[in-house]
């Protein structure tokens, strides 16, 4: 079952409240009026839930319960007893609330109504301050911070070592390692395959990542293996892209 | 006396909020509008007789609005689209795509053209922290399991944006001309070059040529400011599109 909102219980229960208080004023306004007159609410100790049943709903209820005790007191008279007659409520009606049926167990109900807010101003508030925030980061970062304009480019002079962008360095790593066809070809292009087929390959159809354990061991070592090979290679790779140790031997990166 | 003034104002603003040119540019929900008040009823307006904001639908499920559910990722993402566009614009005032000029411009433009520096920054690091957001809007959709269904085919746009995003920082890496440009941009390249079978075309295509020259530069630099967002932007708008006719925002977990 979903959820009530939150705002609803709260609203449910205000109601509640708001109901009890003009109740009791209620009582409290009749009782110098004298208690011949009203006649009394109906059992003042019984439960919450029976307060809310109208007194009549409730007589016909005990005669009801009167007449079936007094059935089997006298089994098998010669004469059927005359059907009673039915006790009536205030407008002559007969009939009787048996049971509440939800709509829920037998309709098949495929919406079911969700808690929303309004996109103005809750989201466009957010998404507002968030553009600002990042505006702001950046115009601050590059007051201070230059993008690096090295000389001019020069095909006769290979800069030792030769980075990639830092985005292709985890490939560039990967390239020390294995055939320059299994790096740069082979490798990315099954990883992107596969990122690209997740959703069909994943037939799991929870979402909460406790359920949902393997596919997301799966992903954060995927994620952890690029990020690695990438900071390897943008900080611990030097001239020849030998390994080095950036606090020893400095940085050779630029972004 | 002061209170004078203020009336004054006051009719005055009225006035001009009720004058037919006013009232024919600020469509009903426009909080500039005359009598804007907060109701339901406006707060749909504000959002339906919006062309930017009507990318949204009028309300949208609670947990989408909290930050820890989103991060506003995709959305910053865009956002930095849309800075990159805006000072990308700009740049391309003062550049020009050949090899005896594109560094001369780019020094120029830093010493001598106003908040030429600061826009060549913004820009540059705009390109990193997009690619970083892309990856990390990618990353908060997957350990959401919101590429399940009915979201599969909007995860498949989003990683064909992801390598749109990589492929336009990439090629304008190459623009400044500098040696950082040209010898990451030959790594880079060198390895594409091993692709089977046409590994050699595919780097004559991408190279305009056999070796990085004057040609690249102009090719790389019609991809990169013209091509690429030309083609990001379709599928932009077919991946927010998606997400609209999904269903919304995915979860709650």
């Amino acid at each position: 079952m979903t959820e009530v909102p939150e705002h609803l219980l709260r609203r449910a229960k205000e109601a509640r409240e708001r109901l009890e208080d003009s109740g009791e004023s209620a009582e409290s306004a009749e009782a110098p009026a004298g208690a011949a007159s009203a006649p009394p609410p109906a059992e003042p100790t019984a439960a919450g839930d029976e307060e809310k049943i109208p007194a009549h709903l409730l007589d016909r209820s005990r005669s009801a319960e009167e007449q079936a005790a007094m059935a089997p007191a006298a089994p098998g008279g010669p004469v059927a007893p005359a059907p009673p007659s039915l006790p009536t409520g205030p407008g002559g009606h007969t009939q009787r609330l048996l049971t509440v049926v939800k709509s829920g167990s037998i309709q098949d109900v495929k919406a079911m109504p969700q808690d929303r807010v309004h996109v103005w101003p809750h989201l466009l508030l957010g998404e507002f301050v968030a553009s600002l925030f990042i505006t702001a980061f950046l115009l601050i970062f590059s007051v201070f911070v230059n993008a690096p304009l090295l000389e001019l480019a020069n095909v006769n002079e290979t800069p030792n070592p030769s980075k990639a962008p830092w985005y292709f360095l985890g490939l560039q790593e990967l390239l020390t390692m294995f055939h320059p066809m299994v790096a740069g070809v082979t490798i990315p292009g099954i990883a992107l395959f596969l990122l690209i087929l997740a959703p069909y390959i994943d037939r799991n159809k929870e979402n909460a990542p406790e359920k949902r354990k393997f596919a997301v061991s799966l992903m954060t070592v995927h994620l952890m293996f690029w990020a690695i090979l990438v900071m390897i290679g943008s900080f611990f790779r030097g001239p020849g892209f030998n390994f080095i140790f950036p606090w020893q031997d400095g940085l050779f990166f630029d972004f | 006396m002061g209170t004078q003034v203020g009336d004054k104002a006051s009719d005055l603003m009225g006035q001009v909020q009720g004058s037919q040119a006013w009232t024919s540019i600020f469509r009903p929900g426009s909080i500039f509008r005359k009598g804007y008040t907060d109701s339901p009823r406006n707060r749909s307006y504000v959002i339906m007789n919006s062309v930017l904001y009507h990318l949204h639908p009028v309300k949208v499920k609670r947990h989408g609005v909290r930050v820890s559910y989103t991060l506003c990722l995709g959305g910053l993402s865009f956002f930095l689209f849309i800075l990159l566009t805006v000072t990308g614009i700009f740049l391309m005032f003062f550049y020009r795509p050949t090899a005896a000029q594109a560094w001369d411009d780019i020094y120029i433009l830093q010493t001598e053209v106003a908040f030429g520096l600061l826009v060549r920054n913004i820009h540059r690091w705009g390109a990193h922290l997009m690619v970083l957001t892309v990856f990390l809007h990618m990353a908060r959709v997957f350990y959401h399991g919101a590429y399940k269904p009915p979201r599969e085919f909007n995860w498949v746009i989003g990683v064909i944006l992801l390598t749109l995003t990589l492929l336009l920082s990439f090629t304008g890496y190459l623009l400044p001309w500098d040696q950082l440009a040209l010898w990451a941009v030959t790594v880079g390249t060198n390895m594409m070059g091993f692709t089977p079978v046409f590994g050699d075309q595919v780097r004559f295509v991408l190279l305009s040529g056999v070796e990085i020259g004057t040609d690249t530069l102009l090719r790389w630099y019609v991809l990169h400011v013209l091509m690429l967002p030309f083609v990001l932007i379709i599928f932009l708008a077919v991946h927010f599109w998606r997400v609209r006719k999904d269903g919304g925002i995915s979860g709650p977990l």
